[in-house]
């Protein structure tokens, strides 16, 4: 069930042959979809990197109202169905839409555009820095920020020096997930672009648009580039992963 | 080895004993403004990205009253969709839940070659784009894949039918089961299990009501994350489907294709069903997060 399908995609990719293989896999649209897919997805990854930890701090260090309802909403990207999300986003960030109407004026289109796009992989990866944060700063002691201060530290040089740094394998692992989620997301982004090869067509879409031109071998081997990158973040996850245990102990 | 892409059940307790933040001593209090400003950008964003759009949903599926809602649940290609994603889901869950099951006691009970490399692979349906996910599927079963001419020749249609789209749900829920349950096989040990057998229990007896009363909790929770992904997958599904109108058309393909063709009020009341699934799913899993959590915390005292 797990091996056989990723088996057959590996040794039929492998089968083309290596020269037509690099030729389809840096065939000008696939590099550029690369292009758009995976500096989108890092772009959205790191912005979630800083407002998921935020989020993460505000959701466990402070009390307002309506905290708790907040904090069980963050997993909705978790739970509701990709395209439900993407028409979600197309709706309310379209030009009559209930944000992107605000923006119209200004000249500003965010739908079927790489800002789409964008949109669509902020919502996605939203959840996973959250996730991974939260539960550091939970058991995180307050004594060491304290003594911090006592001893004349600033907030900002408390910040960076006492509470990021074990942070970080959190927020990294976080990224890490939430890019590797964004670069193969399909159902929201679609939804939400354009889908026009060198504009805003990203790789899954391609592989997809291939599939249903029957070109096969062209969906394959780009399928497998993607599920070598696949397999690398997953390495580097668990690297991270490793090395935030490290912390704990 | 956790790379836990949903957020694994037991998250640690709240310090419930913890201060208000009000009551600090002087060096900790936050500054007010500070405070207020760092929750305003963090629910600002929050519902820039994801609350304003769930919420529209909601308003577009509603806004013109429950008479065109209703009346858009009564199309019949709407209900073979519900039809189609229920019996997919039905299909899936137990398979996925029994498979679970059994790599997780296998991964965390049992040592054997090949259990770190299973350990490391388990995770590749949630780190492969959906997309590639389907493709494998094709690969396999379709007209010039590995099983094609075998399926061919005995008659049996699996692309572009139900069985295809029960493969491509069953590969991308694959790991849920057997990720939620595993550490809490791992943190309940053998030592239980094995006094039951001392003590005369054959395996079955064993398993019931030793190992399940421990691991319901995270079992229950990978089951509702299997049945929440297999009722809502869309781009592996949407690979496989062939996409044919109240044939192999399941909830989700029926919100895009009834966007694009521009039936918004029969999109938006369809996904305001997944919506409303989605909220089920998010109510029941954080009563399970605090069952575990209440068994952890009582477990440490």
């Amino acid at each position: 069930m797990l091996l056989l399908p990723t088996t057959a995609l590996l040794t039929t990719a492998a089968t083309t042959g290596g020269q037509e293989f690099w030729a389809i896999a840096t065939s000008p649209i696939a590099l550029s979809a690369y292009e758009v897919t995976f500096v989108t997805a890092l772009g959205a990854a790191v912005l979630n990197g800083i407002f998921g930890t935020l989020a993460a701090w505000v959701l466990v260090r402070y009390e307002f109202p309506g905290r708790r309802i907040i904090d069980a909403a963050v997993d909705i990207p978790f739970a509701l169905p990709t395209s439900v999300a993407g028409l979600a986003l197309a709706t309310v960030y379209n030009d009559k839409g209930w944000i992107g109407a605000l923006v119209a004026p200004l000249g500003i289109k965010l739908m079927y555009s790489r800002t789409g796009v964008a949109i669509a992989m902020l919502l996605i990866s939203l959840p996973f820095v959250v996730r991974s944060v939260q539960p550091i700063l939970t058991e995180m002691e307050r004594d060491v920020e304290e003594a911090s201060w006592s001893l004349g530290a600033s907030r900002l040089q408390t910040f960076w020096r006492v509470v990021l740094p074990p942070l970080m394998p959190g927020i990294l692992t976080g990224v890490a997930l939430g890019f590797s989620r964004a670069v193969g997301e399909y159902g929201s982004t679609v939804l939400v672009a354009s889908n026009i090869p060198k504009h805003d067509l990203i790789a899954p879409v391609l592989v997809f648009q291939q599939l249903e031109q029957y070109k096969y071998a062209e969906a394959t081997v780009i399928g497998a580039v993607l599920l070598l990158i696949s397999l690398v973040l997953l390495f580097l996850i668990n690297l991270l992963q490793a090395w935030g245990r490290r912390y704990d102990h | 080895m956790t790379t836990n892409y949903e957020p694994a059940a037991p998250l640690p307790a709240q310090p419930s004993g913890a201060q208000p933040p009000g009551a600090r001593s002087a060096p900790a209090q936050e500054q007010r403004w500070v405070r207020v400003g760092l929750i305003a950008i963090a629910v600002g964003y929050l519902s820039l990205v994801l609350f304003i759009p769930a919420i529209n949903v909601f308003a577009q599926a509603f806004g013109h009253g429950f008479g065109p809602f209703l009346s858009n649940l009564t199309r019949p290609d709407f209900l073979n969709a519900v039809k189609l994603t229920l019996i997919v889901a039905l299909i899936t869950v137990p398979i996925n839940t029994l498979f679970g099951l059994c790599a997780a006691w296998l991964l965390a009970r049992k040592q054997f070659r090949g259990r770190a490399f299973i350990i490391s692979i388990l995770d590749v349906p949630f780190s492969v784009s959906p997309v590639v996910a389907g493709l494998m599927i094709v690969l396999l079963y379709g007209r010039n894949g590995w099983f094609g001419s075998f399926l061919v020749a005995h008659n049996i249609k699996v692309m572009f039918a139900l069985p295809g789209i029960v493969l491509a749900t069953a590969f991308v829920t694959l790991p849920f089961v057997a990720r939620e349950v595993i550490p809490v096989l791992e943190e309940a040990g053998a030592d239980q299990e094995e006094a039951a057998s001392t003590l005369g229990a054959n395996g079955w007896q064993t398993f019931w009501h030793v190992t399940l009363p421990n691991i319901r909790w995270g079992l229950m929770y990978g089951v509702l994350l299997t049945n929440a992904r297999a009722m809502g997958e869309f781009g592996a599904v949407s690979v496989v489907s062939g996409n044919i109108i109240a044939k192999t058309q399941t909830l989700p393909l029926f919100v895009e294709q009834a966007y694009k063709q521009y039936q918004s009020e029969a999109a938006f009341a369809a996904a305001a069903l997944l919506g409303l699934l989605a909220l089920v799913t998010l109510v029941l899993k954080e009563f399970l997060e605090r069952k575990t959590r209440i068994k952890t915390a009582t477990d440490e005292e």
